[in-house]
């Protein structure tokens, strides 16, 4: 090859090539967007990978489910316990159950069980992918006229999609069954009085919007887990970072959305 | 080990390179490189580390993309053909992968059964299992069947990929260094399996190696690549039977012929 023309051409390269960590942003978003309309465009279109999803909601249940019991009973039985003494001031710890289900229910159930999915079962894909990618079974599938995309990131994202707002629903009644230990030893209150004064404040509004925000941070963790196993690269290195990524910017995203759902949620109270 | 014979048709080229180029950042790694596999033949692609030998059988098969060229693969060329065309086309080349790619959660089983399922929807759970059982005892490892790829050494892993690609009856196989890493008895193994591959499936195969006892053993054909070209084609002796100065050094670092 002519060396003129061959550094002529390493040169034209270097200077159309993007520079600097703006551009890295927009070309990382362009490749975000583009992911999740393949995700669309793939998840609901024959041949549906049932066996698959089964599979991945299991393994996305049973990765979560003990810390979830764990956390979600010690998050109501400590929360009832701080609000005690705020509540007591004004001689209104009656209204402690009232107080322990709309918080819950509204913004602590989806919440915490969104941030343990996303620490949990997030990391775990991104992790899982990111193996798979840079030990080439991803490109594996790919050769063998298989769709690797709908098998891995579909089945994943559909399964966390559906199993975070049971987990969530679940998570509720557990932190409401801490608050209830704490109600039953300072007042005596019998099970279906305490239940009773929990379900009373609860209107269907924050049923949904419950259900509707987990729906999408479910969504988001295997979304961004996937995202960030599926293009992991740079070896085990790569593993690392996609698992890091994997939770880091699931936690950051479920923030961002719960402020906007909340927001949208009280145009509607 | 000598090469068998095996019978080439070399009126018709399966695979057709012209002029392929690609470039990773800054750095050229083909600069035109024109090519032809004919049916029947077993052609090894020789060259060091870091030269584009994978890279042109991932372009090929349609893991990256070139920069330019034509590759033709069966009279349709891969670059203009749409996605659904492409994977009808994958499913008749195999691409035997350097660290067999099995995929690590599936038993051996699931892994031969994984692209078969998928490309054969019309296919009963006897013909799944007749044809799972075929190919092992192809790569004669029948007794593997429900063991996890974790518990394989690395010859029986590098056979069970084969036997993967093997199981939809490809017509051109791709194999990707695929004794290394390997103790020189089981490279020796491999490059008959690649033979008897080769015979028995009537394949057309691209070879990729640094490992010239490979391509003594499995090459109807060799050709070299240098500086991101084919520098020299032939049979074995053909190519090295030379004084070039980027050829010579490679051939002096091996103790065959």
């Amino acid at each position: 090859m002519d060396t003129k023309n061959s550094t002529a051409l390493q040169l034209k390269k270097k200077a159309t090539k993007p520079k600097g960590k703006i551009n890295t942003f927009f070309v990382s978003l362009y490749d975000i967007h583009k992911f999740i309309l393949r995700f669309f465009k793939e998840a609901f279109m024959p041949p549906f990978e049932f066996k698959e999803i089964v599979r991945q909601c299991y393994e996305v249940g049973v990765r979560s489910f003990t810390l979830i019991s764990l956390t979600g009973f010690i998050v109501g039985l400590i929360f009832t316990k701080q609000s005690r003494p705020s509540l007591g001031q004004f001689g209104a710890t009656s209204w402690l159950p009232s107080l322990v289900s709309i918080a819950i229910m509204r913004a602590l159930a989806p919440l915490v069980t969104a941030l343990i999915a996303a620490g949990k079962v997030g990391s775990s894909i991104g992790a899982e992918l990111g193996s798979m990618r840079v030990t080439e079974q991803i490109d594996a599938m790919e050769v063998s006229g298989t769709k690797p995309f709908k098998f891995l990131v579909c089945t994943r994202v559909l399964a966390t999609t559906l199993t975070v707002p049971i987990l969530a629903t679940y998570t509720g009644f557990i932190a409401i069954l801490g608050g209830y230990v704490n109600v039953a030893t300072n007042e005596g209150t019998s099970f279906s009085t305490y239940m009773q004064q929990v379900f009373d404040p609860l209107t269907f509004t924050d049923f949904t919007s419950s259900l509707i925000k987990s729906i999408v941070f479910g969504f988001t963790i295997g979304i961004v887990g996937s995202y960030q196993g599926y293009n992991s690269t740079k070896g085990t290195e790569g593993v690392g970072k996609a698992a890091n990524g994997a939770v880091v910017t699931a936690m950051f995203l479920i923030f961002i959305e719960e402020i906007v759902i909340v927001q949208i949620t009280s145009w509607f109270r | 080990m000598d090469k068998p014979k095996a019978p080439i048709d070399y009126n018709n080229a399966v695979i057709t390179i012209k002029g392929l180029e690609k470039s990773f950042d800054d750095y050229d790694v083909l600069r035109g490189i024109d090519l032809e596999l004919y049916q029947g033949e077993n052609l090894v692609v020789l060259g060091r580390s870091g030269t584009g030998k994978s890279v042109l059988i991932k372009i090929i098969s349609g893991l990256l993309h070139s920069d330019k060229g034509v590759i033709t693969v069966f009279g349709q060329d891969i670059n203009k053909i749409s996605d659904r065309e492409m994977q009808e086309l994958r499913i008749r080349i195999g691409f035997s992968f350097q660290n067999s790619a099995l995929y690590d959660s599936m038993t051996v089983r699931q892994n031969l059964e994984f692209p078969l399922v998928r490309n054969r929807k019309d296919i009963t759970r006897a013909e799944i299992n007749d044809a799972v059982e075929s190919v092992l005892d192809a790569v004669g490892l029948s007794q593997t069947i429900n063991q996890m790829p974790s518990e394989l050494s690395g010859g029986q892993r590098k056979r069970i990929g084969i036997a993967r690609t093997l199981i939809l009856n490809p017509e051109i196989m791709l194999y990707d260094e695929p004794t290394a890493g390997l103790d020189p008895i089981t490279c020796i193994e491999i490059n008959e399996l690649i033979n008897e591959v080769q015979q028995k499936y009537k394949t057309s195969s691209i070879i990729i190696t640094h490992d010239l006892t490979c391509a003594k053993q499995t090459g109807d054909r060799i050709a070299m690549l240098l500086d991101g070209q084919f520098q020299r084609q032939g049979t074995f002796d053909e190519v090295f039977d030379t004084m070039d100065e980027r050829v010579k050094p490679f051939f002096d670092y091996n103790f065959i012929r």
